[in-house]
């Protein structure tokens, strides 16, 4: 955990205090809806489709115990006792009161954390690789940039009202964990000829309405410049940035209109008026930064081994080889908690299982945990002999479902259930799906598939970059959904793809056909791998998407929508 | 009401005299356009024409560091006591607040923020480098 210095405990203190005051003044009719609107969403405040939504910022994703049971009191005493992970990484509410709001954030600054900027047309909370400082094929520890580019990016006074929400993500590893490509700005750390560390910098990424791959606007950025160099992309974004149309607002939209090439000169012009100065990092601040980390303290040299017994008791295999990930220290292991469980909301948790979680974290991964933006928790540092008695317990909380990784492990967002925003209802769809697909060992002979589901284009959900995406959407007043394969995240395994888009297969279903959809496209995978190495995403890579679609529709694909739609109404 | 503040205090608007001369920026202008006549500018004026549009930040801090314009800078439009902070720190130090808005109350919102992550007109040297 970085811990906050007095100066970043009291920027926190005083947000709230300023929060105060603007809910009070908008609840005394001194400030109209839109202006307040433009005021609390800079603190994660919405109306939704049924009260206000608040989300909590977990920066990259990193969470203490001490801060769990604080959300998990935080729950209970202001909502219904339970709370979503978001695919950013941080945590909602779905039913706080708005005047109990300024309380909550106060209740969050006592344990160091915050809703700032979890919305608004500002920089949002920057994410990372789940399995920073731990990873075996790790650069450099992508935490610590993160903490230096949330501090930047805090009420940052040039960058506070950009045309729209703006969000980087840092990847420190050699395998891309952190959808750097599907990011406003991406930031893949690299080391040159001479070892010296940099960037990377991929601009314009995105998925949303208009799902872009980013593009890379310089190959490597040397890592003091990468404040100044990131000011100048604003810089050039805040001014040029479409305001017109919020549809064509983001980044995205700018590097597409002008030309990577022509963004690239305006950015480095403004640039060298930038470069060398003030905010040119310095090694005192990456280490100061780095300090203030609390770090676990290993035990190295004992043999961390569990008894071999425990290999062949019922389940416990599947759970070792789905939710049990490699770790550099030998000895350790870094362990998901499986937040998809069929029957419950992906990302959801209790009140009772965030207290029990913390107390995990504490007796197994020294009292600190991760948010994966797969809505997942991660017990990064636990000892090998331990696991199996993890297991137990987590199993006990219905936290070790062996599904990371595979079909069932299903990136939601809350969908129509929720948010005023959404086409279509997204959580009976994802438990529809995790119904069908029950059978461990089908599930496990299916092997690695993202699934990713959004109720609408705005794309929290992620369905671009699942290996099969679905989409939400509304056709006269009816919620239909779209299905697209071929998405990928990022390039996480040696030689696999990179970033990718998913490619639409054709009219959209009812949702009682969707399982059988995914069923034909699984069917269509099994026939055409040529082992079970050969993942879903690669036999798409290899085969195209034609012979998915004809599994669908049928070889002769002349239903037209509408045909299509009367005859499953029929 | 007063609405007019300068230099963190309420000021009342004098007479627009005829020697006076205002270069006026909207947020779609390039401050450069301008760089030959801030030598002898009254003040610059820079309008925000709405709540959310953030361009006149970037105009505020060109002008005063890249420009070198050491003159009053105005935020002029729909500013709010809930723009001074950020405003100042791009280099405004005059503010005509928008209709309604009570001067002196707004006062206060200078102190929002005791301290600011980022270099900028009132910190040049970002936090990390004071720390």
């Amino acid at each position: 955990m970085y811990l906050y210095d007095a100066v970043d405990q009291r920027l926190v203190d005083e947000r709230v205090r300023q929060f105060r005051g603007q809910t009070e003044r908008f609840l005394a009719g001194k400030l109209s809806e839109e202006e307040f609107r433009a005021l609390r969403l800079r603190n994660g405040l919405y109306i939704q489709r049924y009260a206000p939504m608040l989300r909590i910022a977990i920066p990259y994703g990193l969470l203490s115990s001490q801060q769990l049971r604080k959300l998990a009191e935080i729950a209970r005493k202001y909502d219904r006792a339970y709370g979503h992970f978001s695919t950013r990484q941080n945590l909602q509410l779905n039913w706080p009161r708005l005047e109990q709001v300024p309380d909550i954030l106060a209740e969050l600054a006592s344990v160091q954390m915050h809703a700032i900027q979890t919305s608004g047309n500002s920089f949002r909370n920057t994410t990372t690789d789940h399995f920073a400082g731990v990873a075996a094929d790790e650069i450099v520890d992508s935490f610590i940039w993160c903490e230096i580019l949330r501090q930047w990016s805090t009420f940052h006074p040039e960058f506070s009202y950009l045309p729209r929400k703006f969000k980087i993500a840092v990847n420190g590893a050699k395998h891309d964990r952190a959808a750097v490509g599907v990011h406003d700005i991406g930031l893949h750390a690299v080391k040159d000829a001479g070892n010296n560390v940099g960037f990377k910098v991929l601009v314009g990424g995105g998925l949303g309405r208009t799902p872009i791959v980013g593009t890379v606007i310089r190959d490597f950025l040397p890592w003091p410049h990468l404040l100044t160099y990131l000011e100048a992309i604003l810089r050039v974004y805040n001014r040029y940035g479409r305001r017109d149309n919020i549809h064509k607002a983001r980044i995205k939209i700018l590097v597409k209109e002008r030309g990577l090439e022509r963004l690239r000169e305006e950015v480095e012009e403004e640039w060298l008026h930038l470069k060398h100065g003030p905010a040119t990092l310095t090694h005192a601040e990456v280490e100061r930064v780095a300090e203030r980390f609390s770090r676990p303290q290993y035990e190295s040299g004992t043999d961390h081994v569990f008894s071999s017994k425990t290999w062949s008791v019922p389940g416990f295999a599947s759970w070792h080889k789905r939710n049990v990930h490699p770790h550099r220290v030998p000895g350790y292991s870094a362990v998901t908690l499986s937040l998809k469980k069929t029957g419950v909301p992906p990302g959801d948790v209790t009140s009772d299982q965030m207290n029990a979680i913390a107390d995990l974290a504490d007796r197994y991964s020294f009292g600190e945990l991760r948010v994966s933006h797969e809505q997942n928790l991660i017990l990064a540092d636990v000892r090998q002999d331990r696991l199996p008695e993890l297991w137990r317990e987590a199993r006990a909380l219905g936290l070790a479902t062996p599904n990371i990784g595979l079909l069932t492990n299903i990136i939601s967002c809350p969908g129509g259930d929720f948010c005023a925003l959404a086409n279509a209802k997204s959580i009976p769809v994802a438990e529809a799906i995790q119904r069908r697909f029950d059978d461990l060992d089908y599930l496990f002979d299916i092997g690695e598939l993202d699934l990713n589901i959004s109720g609408c284009m705005n794309a929290c959900g992620h369905h671009h970059v699942g290996h099969i995406g679905i989409l939400g959407v509304d056709k006269n007043g009816e919620e239909w959904y779209q299905v697209q394969v071929g998405g990928n995240q990022g390039r996480n395994r040696s030689g696999g793809p990179g970033a990718a888009l998913g490619k639409v297969l054709g009219p959209s279903f009812a949702r009682a056909e969707v399982p059988d959809v995914i069923e034909k496209l699984i069917e269509c995978y099994l026939e055409h791998r040529d082992s079970d190495v050969e993942r879903f995403i690669d036999v798409v890579q290899r085969i195209g998407v034609q012979p998915f679609k004809e599994k669908v529709y049928g070889k002769a694909d002349h239903r037209s929508p509408s045909r299509q739609r009367d005859a499953v109404l029929a | 009401m007063a609405r007019l503040i300068i230099g963190r205090r309420v000021a009342s608007e004098t007479p627009s005299s005829p020697d006076e001369k205002v270069v006026r920026l909207a947020p779609a202008d390039d401050p450069a356009s301008v760089a030959d006549e801030l030598a002898t500018a009254s003040r610059v004026e820079v309008s925000f024409p709405k709540f959310g549009d953030g361009r006149g930040f970037s105009i505020g801090r060109l002008l005063r560091e890249r420009y070198d314009y050491r003159g009053e800078l105005r935020a002029v439009g729909q500013i709010t006591r809930d723009h001074l902070f950020f405003l100042e720190s791009c280099g405004f130090d005059a503010f005509e607040l928008r209709e309604g808005e009570d001067a002196s109350q707004a006062l206060a919102a200078f102190s929002d923020f005791s301290e600011s992550y980022q270099a900028s007109a009132t910190r040049p040297l970002p936090l990390f480098r004071r720390r």
